[in-house]
């Protein structure tokens, strides 16, 4: 077993998600020879639980939609804390990233004249998400899946090896990055099925592992998200961004315990459900924050038109950003204005006829008949808010995804900075799309320019990366990492969840400093053929570690935006509008920097009214005062 | 808050195992999965079991509960009498890898071998116009999670190891049928899912249908529609004038691409 198998590529891709397939594809096709590792069987990725959609300004349905009102939607979402470059990029080239997708043989839904249907979502201001029913996620993974087949066939006929080129190493997961003095130079890990140690020699890393769900007790997020990609990044000296900013989605089932934190999509809202409490109130109209204050509607008749006339009726306000959802929905309850099983209710039944909602939302039905015994085309659904996504992440350049260690990149949800202080819903399977892609390109560019340079892995490091990987079993007494990895997420939840306060923080980050401790001291018994209490206890590290960060960066960060809501800070401030926060790991140190934020570039910034601008600006960055004559559209 | 359950869990490898009995805690609104973790996270720290997203979209926990094929993670315990002890046990059709994990590699060797998704290459990006009304049939077929339960259940290769080179099951005939009715697909598919995909080994006994966890209904609309299309083709009096006279195989069915050489 302490043979370690040595396999040569030119780039790995970590994760085979939306953005990992997409970032390999393209790796593939710009001809090189390119490894995805998937830690599940290949197709089983998250992305297959996103439901809703895929935003791309295509304006099929309405063409008053282009990518200058999707950045400013994503800008606006996002509280303007968005790596603007990036936000521009995905505006700009989500709708190819979609019809790409079509040419692969994805099939959306149609509109009357025969091309990809949009719907409408949170924080859009028109219908903008290209879907197929409620499972647009597992579209999109069976698409790139089958594109990933497809290169493959191509490989078979030329090659007479389907893998020559591009291969899946399924069930696989990387425990440590290894480098070349600066350089990446490849990956450490294990394969599920034999335990067998692998590493990967590359001078090409892209990360895209996702996020870190299940550093937090109630969570839509699958097995995978430990925050793998972000603590390799960590470990491998890269700069983690904004971890501050956790989504906390407003309506996932709360009922029963089992299924706490199961996804409800936002569809079932864009499609016209409403949120009740329980004397039957309609309460969103109360919580329409200052900022959004003009662009949603303060009447029930109001946002009830604004399904079949948008353009002469404001939004619901049931489709404001989902932070702002969120936050109302734990104040109803809070109130004591809750459902049964502490949430608050999902009305669809009301509101649209049965056959409809089977049409439009099959797997809700299904997934609260099955396991709720719960008829939504009858009753209304509970729902209460659960950890979603991580808008913090690996720092990156916005046109290349490279991280500042030469080699390494990173799309996709483990990286920062696309969408800001909060997510706009949609915006995430678009964000793989786009960025996926331009990693795969900067790993190409990378390679081009290294020629004959290739970096040569440290034994060093794989020497110590495999004392590491199997020191879980070395250890005659330790913990079980269950226990451990429960109260890391128990912990996470009730003191760095939705709402916080210093003392809570604090509280949080002196109980993660112990249970360090304790992840390091775990042990696994049985053998290292698929052993899940052994992954666990590997996994813990990057779980504990990413726990922290966010810990820490929420305590410094003093003011409430997006996804970071501190009850001792409620406001919003500009000063740390133009700051991001950066961990970094020094000696097993976590340490925390304050980084000025890059101005906007004058043409992005001329796209939005001054007005609206001082609401999140200081009045140093603001235009001058004539340019407010530049109308939108 | 919890009651005790009966639990008997196939333990071993490829080698050999056994049923072993479990006691095992369970709370109100549980699926087996909860109660496998709880024996995990307690008792069994190296149970293997494959799981992802816990909801019923990943396809991933697919075992035989009772001898049923289920997924874990969409089986209440609920469906159990208090009293039953309930037996779990790995996917038959496939090797076992440990405990619960079977290697499903059969299934991503017979995906590889189907022809991709052929578009007419003069379409461009964005310019594809399809009607819902068409898209609706391979979209159904488009639901499916690759759990392999059908995989699993199809009596074709579950009894008879040996058909597994010439049978490609349930999943992949209908992925075939619905490149088939993909209103953009160029290619035809008919003559290979014949013979070289074993699709007329197949005798609609609908136990596919049955444990799809997805409802799709792969016999009625995929499986029976494709054999209708094959029939349609084999005995097309014009199609079998047209190849005696001008002596060609049929060009228009790309042939499975090259397996991996051993």
């Amino acid at each position: 077993m302490t043979e370690i198998e040595r396999l040569p590529y030119d780039v790995v891709v970590i994760g085979a998600g939306g953005s990992g397939l997409r970032a390999a594809i393209e790796a593939r096709q710009a001809g090189l020879r390119t490894a995805v590792i998937s830690k599940s069987l290949f197709g089983k990725a998250h992305t297959v639980m996103a439901e809703g959609g895929c935003a791309a300004a295509m304006g099929n349905v309405n063409p008053n939609d282009n990518w200058m009102v999707h950045f400013r939607d994503t800008m606006r979402g996002g509280k303007f804390l968005n790596n603007w470059r990036m936000a521009e990029l995905h505006a700009k080239e989500a709708p190819d990233r979609v019809y790409e997708l079509e040419a692969w043989g994805a099939l959306f839904d149609r509109t009357k004249d025969g091309k990809i249907s949009q719907r409408n979502f949170g924080g859009h201001e028109y219908p903008r998400l290209a879907h197929i029913g409620d499972r647009t996620g597992l579209e999109m993974i069976r698409t790139l899946q089958q594109r990933v087949v497809a290169l493959q066939q191509e490989d078979a006929k030329t090659l007479g090896d389907p893998e020559a080129m591009l291969k899946v190493y399924a069930e696989t997961t990387i425990t440590r990055l290894i480098s070349d003095g600066e350089r990446i130079a490849g990956a450490f890990g294990y394969i599920r099925e034999s335990g067998q140690l692998v590493v990967f020699e590359a001078p090409a890393i892209v990360l895209a592992t996702g996020g870190i769900g299940k550093t937090f007790k109630v969570t839509s997020n699958s097995w995978e998200y430990t925050g793998d990609g972000h603590a390799l990044a960590l470990l491998a000296g890269a700069k983690l961004m904004n971890m501050e900013f956790v989504q906390f989605h407003p309506t996932h089932m709360v009922w029963p315990l089992s299924v706490r934190g199961l996804l409800v999509t936002e569809s079932v809202r864009g499609d016209g459900g409403v949120l009740k409490n329980s004397l039957g109130d309609r309460y969103m109209f109360k919580y329409v924050p200052d900022v959004f204050r003009d662009k949603y509607a303060e009447t029930e008749e109001e946002a009830d038109r604004w399904y079949s006339d948008p353009d002469h009726n404001r939004r619901p306000p049931e489709l404001l950003p989902r932070d702002e959802v969120a936050r109302a929905n734990n104040a109803e309850v809070k109130a004591g204005r809750g459902s049964p099983h502490g949430g608050v209710f999902l009305d669809i039944a009301s509101r649209l006829p049965a056959e409809e909602i089977l049409r439009r939302l099959p797997s809700m039905y299904h997934q609260y008949k099955e396991l709720a015994d719960v008829d939504i085309t009858k009753e209304p659904m509970e729902v209460g808010p659960a950890q979603h996504y991580v808008m913090g992440g690996v720092e990156v350049d916005p046109d290349t995804g490279g991280s500042c260690v030469p080699g390494l990149f990173a799309a996709g949800e483990v990286s920062g900075g696309m969408h800001g202080a909060n997510r706009l819903g949609g915006n995430s399977l678009s964000d793989l799309l786009v960025f996926g892609r331009r990693a795969g390109v900067g790993a190409a560019e990378y390679l081009n320019n290294l020629g004959e340079k290739r970096p040569t892995p440290s034994e060093g490091e794989i020497a110590a990366a495999q004392v590491e990987a199997l020191a879980p079993f070395e250890r005659a007494v330790g913990e079980n990492p269950y226990t451990v990895h429960s109260e890391v997420q128990d912990t996470m939840f009730n003191l760095v969840g939705i709402i916080r306060n210093e003392t809570e923080i604090k509280n949080a980050l002196a109980e993660l400093g112990k249970l360090r401790e304790r992840a390091g001291v775990v042990r696994a018994e049985g053998g290292t053929a698929y052993n899940p209490g052994w992954h666990l206890a590997l996994d813990l590290r990057n779980i504990v570690l990413i726990a922290e960060c966010v810990a820490q960066a929420a305590l410094e960060r003093t003011e409430s935006r997006g996804g970071h809501t501190r009850e001792d800070h409620p406001e919003m401030s500009p000063q740390w509008r133009k700051v991001n926060l950066i961990c970094t790991l020094d000696d097993d140190k976590i340490t925390l920097t304050k980084q000025a934020m890059i101005p906007m570039r004058e043409d992005l910034l001329a796209l939005f009214e001054r007005s609206e601008l001082k609401k999140y600006m200081t009045e140093d960055e603001l235009p001058p005062e004539p340019a407010a004559q530049e109308e939108n559209q | 808050m919890g009651t005790k359950v009966k639990l008997k869990i196939w333990r071993g490898d490829s080698g050999q195992g056994e049923l072993v009995d479990y006691e095992v805690e369970a709370n109100d609104g549980e699926v087996v999965l909860d109660v496998l973790h709880r024996l995990q996270a307690t008792q069994a720290g190296d149970l293997a079991v494959r799981w992802n997203c816990k909801a019923g979209k990943c396809g991933s926990c697919s075992m035989e509960i009772n001898g049923q094929p289920r997924l874990a993670c969409m089986t209440r315990m609920s469906l159990f009498a208090p009293e039953e002890t309930i037996t779990v046990t790995p996917m038959r059709t496939f090797p076992v890898i440990r405990d619960l994990v079977t290697d499903v590699s059969f299934n991503f060797e017979k995906a590889r071998q189907i022809p991709s998704f052929a578009p007419d290459p003069k379409v461009g990006l964005g310019e594809f116009r399809m009607q819902q009304v068409d898209v609706q049939r391979s979209q159904e077929f488009r639901k499916c999670i690759e759990c392999f339960l059908c995989q699993n259940v199809c009596h074709v290769i579950r009894d008879h190891e040996e058909n597994q080179q010439a049978y490609a099951g349930p999943r992949f005939l209908m992925r075939i049928a619905e490149l088939e009715m993909h209103p953009a697909d160029t290619a035809d598919r008919r003559e290979i899912a014949q013979d070289e995909f074993g699709l007329g080994m197949c005798n609609i006994t609908k136990c596919c249908t049955e444990v799809c966890p997805e409802g799709i209904k792969i016999t009625d609309n995929a499986l029976i529609p494709m054999k209708e299309r094959v029939v349609g083709r084999k005995y097309d009096p014009l199609v079998w004038l047209g190849n005696k006279i001008t002596r060609r195989a049929h060009n228009d069915t790309p042939k499975v691409p090259d397996k991996k050489a051993q």
